[in-house]
């Protein structure tokens, strides 16, 4: 499991969440919601994917880690190891 | 007649003495409408499962073309059932089918169409003066089943219940969808009236008309229905869910062989407006909305009350201020079940006892019970009456029960009336209520 793979894993459900975006020159140093027209109900369909496809949970206080591409990267990648992946 | 009506809506507050009691319910009962805003219809959207405009549903009805289908029913196998197919992404985005029930994305279709077909100037119109009423059997049975069924694949872990689950179900769910869609900022709610609720919906965009609380109405029904399998279950269990081996046979009220209800989906929505707005911009009328009446059977939670149903529509007929021979159509709930279309004939034949002129039909057959939507469109698809003068009929009858059989039934083929000036529409519902509809053609 490498950044790169978390920044796909998310652009992945963030291509489920909002199937009319065009996800192919999204900035991973830029703001999710800055870019993409995903609003808070949005988000939450981030974490709760991430829960349920890949058994990673994100606790409240942390949802700001996800704000962008490289974020989740740095924020996700320790999670994912930790289970092995 | 004004008076009275004021102080029908106003309520006690305006009793000022017990003698005057009497007078103000003789008021709610016997005034027309003469002296109040005519209010009329200009516009329709809908989908039914054998169409997705009034044109194609009409020529549909005329044709004899049902289109019901049978569906995977979670946990209960096949089942006919009536789905629409109309074209969900012409309105949203698929992000906002997504997150939207079904019953929301059915409205936001109907009320698009709804408002072009008005011709009004829709951009420059203001929002915070149109009112959307829905009317709706139920709402948040299929969003709750789907979350329940989901939990259970996580081992019923609530952290996997959806964050959307609250703003699907919410009983004003599908007006609001409307409202956001279509940026307007007036009153919206649901009408949660059983089966009635079509015309209860109607009925609240007239009254809301009159009190001038609105300028501009969408109102009728939706049903997202055969979604959600506690519906077909419960119907099943209380021995009133059709069956056939032929699906399109499975909804035939009247018929002697009928065995119960077909579950569908739909939606119909007007543009509702009062007769002096739609004058001054050159609107098309479709209809005058003349009367309508809504009771209670106060009897029983699922048998229908024929007594109630009778007083139901001679209160409207008082309203519109005619006798039943000046109806030259009737549209009937009946759903296909064994006592329900029995109890509707009993009222129908007290009601119209000497009204030789009178057509009677039922479009069920065609598209089974679309639940919430069913009284806004069966209405309209007797609307193309006023122009063509022929009558769809009921299909799927066979053999006509004895016990159903009533003067005016149109089976089979439709027949043509010499006019067709006013329509009655009814449609009741559990608990028992009923609601009648009365419409005349603009002239």
């Amino acid at each position: 499991m490498t950044e790169a793979d978390i920044k796909k894993i998310v652009l992945d459900i963030v291509a489920d969440i909002a199937p009319d975006e065009d996800l192919s020159n999204v900035k991973p140093d830029i703001n999710l919601r800055e870019q993409l027209n995903l609003d808070s109900m949005d988000f939450l369909d981030i974490v709760m994917e991430l829960r349920k496809k890949h058994g990673i949970e994100v606790p409240e206080a942390e949802y700001p880690k996800l704000a962008s591409l490289d974020s989740c990267a740095n924020y996700l990648l320790p999670k994912f190891k930790e289970k092995g992946m | 007649m004004r008076q009275g009506f004021w102080r029908a809506v106003l309520g006690a507050q305006t009793v000022d003495n017990g003698g005057g009691f009497l007078i103000y319910l003789s008021d709610i009962l016997f005034f027309r409408m003469d002296n109040l805003p005519r209010i009329v219809i200009t516009g329709v959207g809908l989908t039914a499962p054998n169409g997705n405009n009034i044109a194609e549903f009409r020529a549909n009805l005329l044709a004899g073309k049902a289109n019901i289908r049978e569906i995977d029913v979670r946990y209960m196998g096949k089942h006919p059932a009536g789905i629409c197919d109309f074209e969900a992404t012409k309105y949203q985005t698929r992000r906002e089918l997504r997150t939207s029930t079904r019953a929301g994305s059915i409205g936001i279709y109907c009320a698009h169409e709804a408002i072009a077909d008005s011709g009004i100037d829709w951009e420059n119109f203001d929002k915070a003066r149109v009112g959307v009423y829905v009317g709706i059997t139920e709402h948040g049975n299929v969003e709750t089943e789907n979350e329940i069924f989901n939990i259970s694949q996580f081992g019923n872990d609530t952290k996997y219940w959806t964050h959307h689950h609250n703003p699907r179900t919410v009983a004003n769910n599908p007006a609001g969808e409307i409202t956001i869609n279509l940026g307007i900022t007036g009153p919206h709610y649901t009408i949660g009236a059983a089966c009635a609720a079509g015309n209860a919906g109607l009925i609240q965009a007239a009254q809301m008309l009159m009190l001038g609380e609105t300028d501009f109405a969408i109102a009728g029904g939706t049903s997202e229905s055969p979604n959600t399998f506690g519906i077909f279950a419960g119907f099943k269990n209380q021995t009133a869910l059709a069956h056939h081996k032929c699906p399109n046979k499975a909804s035939r009220p009247f018929d002697k062989a009928r065995n119960g209800i077909v579950i569908s989906e739909g939606g119909c929505l007007y543009t509702v407006e009062r007769l002096d707005d739609a004058r001054r911009r050159g609107a098309k009328i479709l209809a005058e909305i003349v009367g309508w009446h809504i009771n209670s059977d106060a009897s029983n939670a699922v048998l229908p009350n024929p007594v109630r149903q009778a007083e139901c529509m001679r209160a409207a007929l008082k309203k519109a201020g005619i006798r039943p021979q000046d109806v030259d159509l009737v549209s009937t709930h009946a759903t296909g079940t064994g006592k329900g279309d029995v109890q509707e004939i009993i009222a129908m034949r007290d009601v119209f006892a000497n009204c030789p002129h009178t057509f009677v039909n039922n479009t069920k057959g065609f598209i089974g019970h679309c639940m919430g939507a069913a009284g806004t469109l069966e209405l309209a698809g007797n609307l193309g009456s006023f122009d063509d003068n022929l009558v769809h009929p009921c299909i799927n009858i066979d053999e006509l029960d004895p016990e159903c059989a009533i003067d005016g039934l149109v089976i089979g083929a439709p027949r043509k009336a010499d006019k067709i000036e006013y329509i009655l529409n009814n449609s009741f519902g559990m608990l028992g209520i009923n609601s009648t509809l009365i419409v005349k053609k603009f002239s």
